[in-house]
């Protein structure tokens, strides 16, 4: 089980804005009438979009008034799932994968670099609020490994030097390029490639 | 080695776009309506007949599960629900098939969802694949405006909406039964089976769940025929797959292949061999990190398939091969696999969750080498104890890796692990409480 840190400085109240009432009504209109609370994964997400990428308790009262469901309900989904951040990241927020698959290919050397980089502690923002790390579980790109992720995108095939230049970027406030750092296409073998070769080659 | 005009996914690497009109010239959307105006029994009766086996890891065969469905719709709706919440390590095949091959998934969705008398699907995809889930609406949309799929889709006189549901970074959502309660907005703990989800799954209605790779096969499966399926691979292991081969090899790739291919040949031929060579190679994971690791000398002549990898004691799984080399320690492997385990328990269940963290806490201490030989026992012990103790099969994948390690690698722990805690000589340990027993004095005293 993940352990969730919930942060001490908490505003007082949080609101939808006008875009995001809209968005989350439309979430609700996705699931049968009376089953509105099936839709409470989307509105924390919502909520930690609007608040910086992270989650405050005044919008998990907020949700569970808008969805007429216990406070208590809300609480338990939003600590129980891992993407939920209870307590305010960096701008760039950086997810270092460190299971076996990455680890083999030396995720550990990533870790390094964003403790040198960013902060010793992992989950401690950088005194300019820009940049943040933490060690993660299995993301899901195990052949292209090792990789982090940071907000929404994926950086695949590093290595030190290649994330060192990256935490540079974002230190600037540069957005890098996501993708494969090593220029290799998606998924496929590279220089190895012995499938689909017609295709490819049409 | 499968020839290319049988390999399903075309654009597993992106070469020809992932959008409609690409996707069409494929052979997508070919025929929908032809297919669904054959009815429910022919869909089904073809997937049967073509031996598709569920590609989500437990291998069970599709067309019976959809059986299972009630055949007349009563009075509560039927749903199906997609599980594309792929998270077990070492296995990235639902990404690219979410990122380029979006329109066979909806075309399969449609055509299932049909022989399941479902109106409504439900795509569950994990919360990190936030892009890809992006890539998927957008071919939704595409298709919704082609009128492939919503009022009267594709002209088959059936109604059909897809939604989206985003995960929120949680391994045990990809249980079927947890996946139902975190899409009912609930923390997603398994549910108590029976009742199977087919009779009673989302709110409470019947509902079918089948994994991306299964759906996104159907289109292709009905209409090159359940026989041309069934001639690739083996016995009762038919068709095609996508395998996921990563860790310590040159080229780490997805590759689409027969059932029943060699091991040797996937990470010899696909992943450009060992980092080392063959002879460098140490374990192989063959299905994702549920499965317990295999040795070299059973790797030489290993057949990737669901029956063969049963008999050596391990499983197919989601095929995602991790192929680990001498130059790594197999314990630390291990034990960042049981530290997998330890953080994506849910909790719910007491050998489970206590359990998996005990294995942890053992497994980093038999790395360094300061477990005692008691233990190597007593971890076996453990696993035995989370094993059929549990409500979901995580209880398993969490404890049949590490009894694959004890099965194979046990005399290498036993090795490093030599720490006797009987002192048969005065060692200065400040925490020692019978420190004084060994002190001669206290000895000769004692007699």
């Amino acid at each position: 089980m993940s352990l969730k840190k919930i942060s001490k400085n908490q505003p007082d109240t949080f609101e939808f804005n006008k875009q995001n009432i809209e968005l989350a009504n439309k979430m609700i209109s996705n699931y049968p009438e009376g089953k509105q609370q099936s839709a409470v994964m989307s509105l924390l997400y919502i909520a930690q979009r609007q608040n910086n990428n992270w989650i405050p308790l005044a919008s998990m009262k907020y949700i569970a008034k808008f969805l007429s469901m216990p406070y208590i309900k809300v609480y338990e989904v939003a600590t129980f799932y891992s993407m939920y951040n209870l307590s305010p990241v960096g701008e760039f927020f950086y997810q270092v994968c460190t299971t076996t698959p990455c680890m083999l290919r030396g995720a550990y050397k990533l870790v390094d670099v964003c403790k040198k980089k960013i902060s010793e502690d992992e989950n401690e923002v950088s005194k300019d609020g820009k940049v943040s790390w933490m060690e993660v579980e299995c993301l899901g790109a195990c052949i292209n490994a090792p990789m982090v992720q940071i907000n929404d995108d994926y950086y695949e095939d590093l290595d030190a030097n290649k994330l060192e230049k990256i935490i540079d970027q974002t230190i600037r406030g540069e957005t890098p390029k996501s993708g494969s750092y090593r220029g290799r296409i998606n998924s496929e073998p590279e220089n190895n490639r012995k499938t689909l070769m017609d295709i490819k080659n049409a | 080695m499968l020839e290319d005009k049988n390999r399903i996914f075309q654009n597993l690497y992106n070469d020809l776009g992932s959008d409609l009109t690409s996707a069409q010239k494929r052979g997508d959307w070919k025929d929908t309506k032809e297919i669904i105006s054959k009815g429910r029994e022919w869909i089904i009766n073809e997937i049967k007949s073509s031996e598709l086996r569920g590609r989500g890891g437990a291998g069970f065969p599709t067309g019976l599960k959809w059986s299972f469905a009630p055949k007349e719709v009563g009075s509560r709706p039927h749903y199906l629900v997609i599980n594309a919440d792929e998270s077990e390590p070492g296995t990235c095949k639902d990404r690219d098939i979410l990122r380029f091959e979006p329109h066979k998934l909806i075309e399969g969705c449609l055509i299932s969802a049909y022989a399941v008398n479902a109106n409504v699907c439900y795509i569950y995809i994990r919360g990190e694949y936030f892009n890809e889930g992006q890539k998927l609406q957008k071919a939704i949309d595409e298709a919704y405006s082609k009128n492939l799929i919503g009022k009267n889709a594709s002209g088959s006189n059936w109604n059909f909406d897809i939604f989206i549901h985003y995960g929120a970074g949680a391994y045990i959502c990809g249980e079927e039964t947890a996946l139902l309660e975190s899409l009912e907005g609930k923390k997603g703990q398994p549910r108590l089976k029976p009742p199977f989800p087919a009779l009673i799954g989302l709110y409470g209605c019947p509902t079918i769940i089948n994994n991306v790779e299964t759906i996104a096969v159907v289109p292709t499966i009905l209409k090159r025929g359940s026989k041309w399926f069934s001639s690739i691979g083996k016995p009762k292991n038919r068709g095609t797959k996508i395998f996921c081969i990563s860790g310590n090899v040159n080229n780490p790739c997805n590759v689409e292949e027969e059932m029943g291919i060699s091991l040797k040949d996937l990470i010899e031929k696909h992943a450009g061999g060992v980092i080392g060579g063959w002879e460098n190679l140490k374990a192989v994971i063959p299905g994702g990190s549920s499965m317990p690791m295999l040795p070299k000398d059973i790797c030489e002549n290993l057949k990737m398939d669901f029956d063969s990898l049963v008999e050596q004691k391990s499983g197919l799984g989601t095929a995602g091969i991790v192929v680990i080399n001498k130059d790594q320690d197999i314990i630390k492997c291990m034990a960042r696999i049981a530290r997998f385990y330890k953080h994506e328990s849910c909790g719910q269940c007491t050998p489970c969750r206590e359990g998996s963290g005990w294995m942890w806490r053992m497994l980093e201490r038999m790395a360094k080498g300061e477990a005692s030989r008691e233990e190597v026992d007593m971890l076996m012990d453990v696993t035995q104890q989370i094993e059929g103790h549990t409500i979901c099969a995580f209880g398993e994948g969490s404890a049949w890796p590490v009894q694959g390690l004890l099965r194979h690698f046990k005399k290498e722990i036993v090795k490093r692990n030599n720490f006797n805690p009987l002192v048969n000589k005065s060692n200065k340990i400040p925490y020692l409480v019978d420190q004084h027993l060994l002190e001669k004095d206290n000895a000769e005293i004692k007699s």
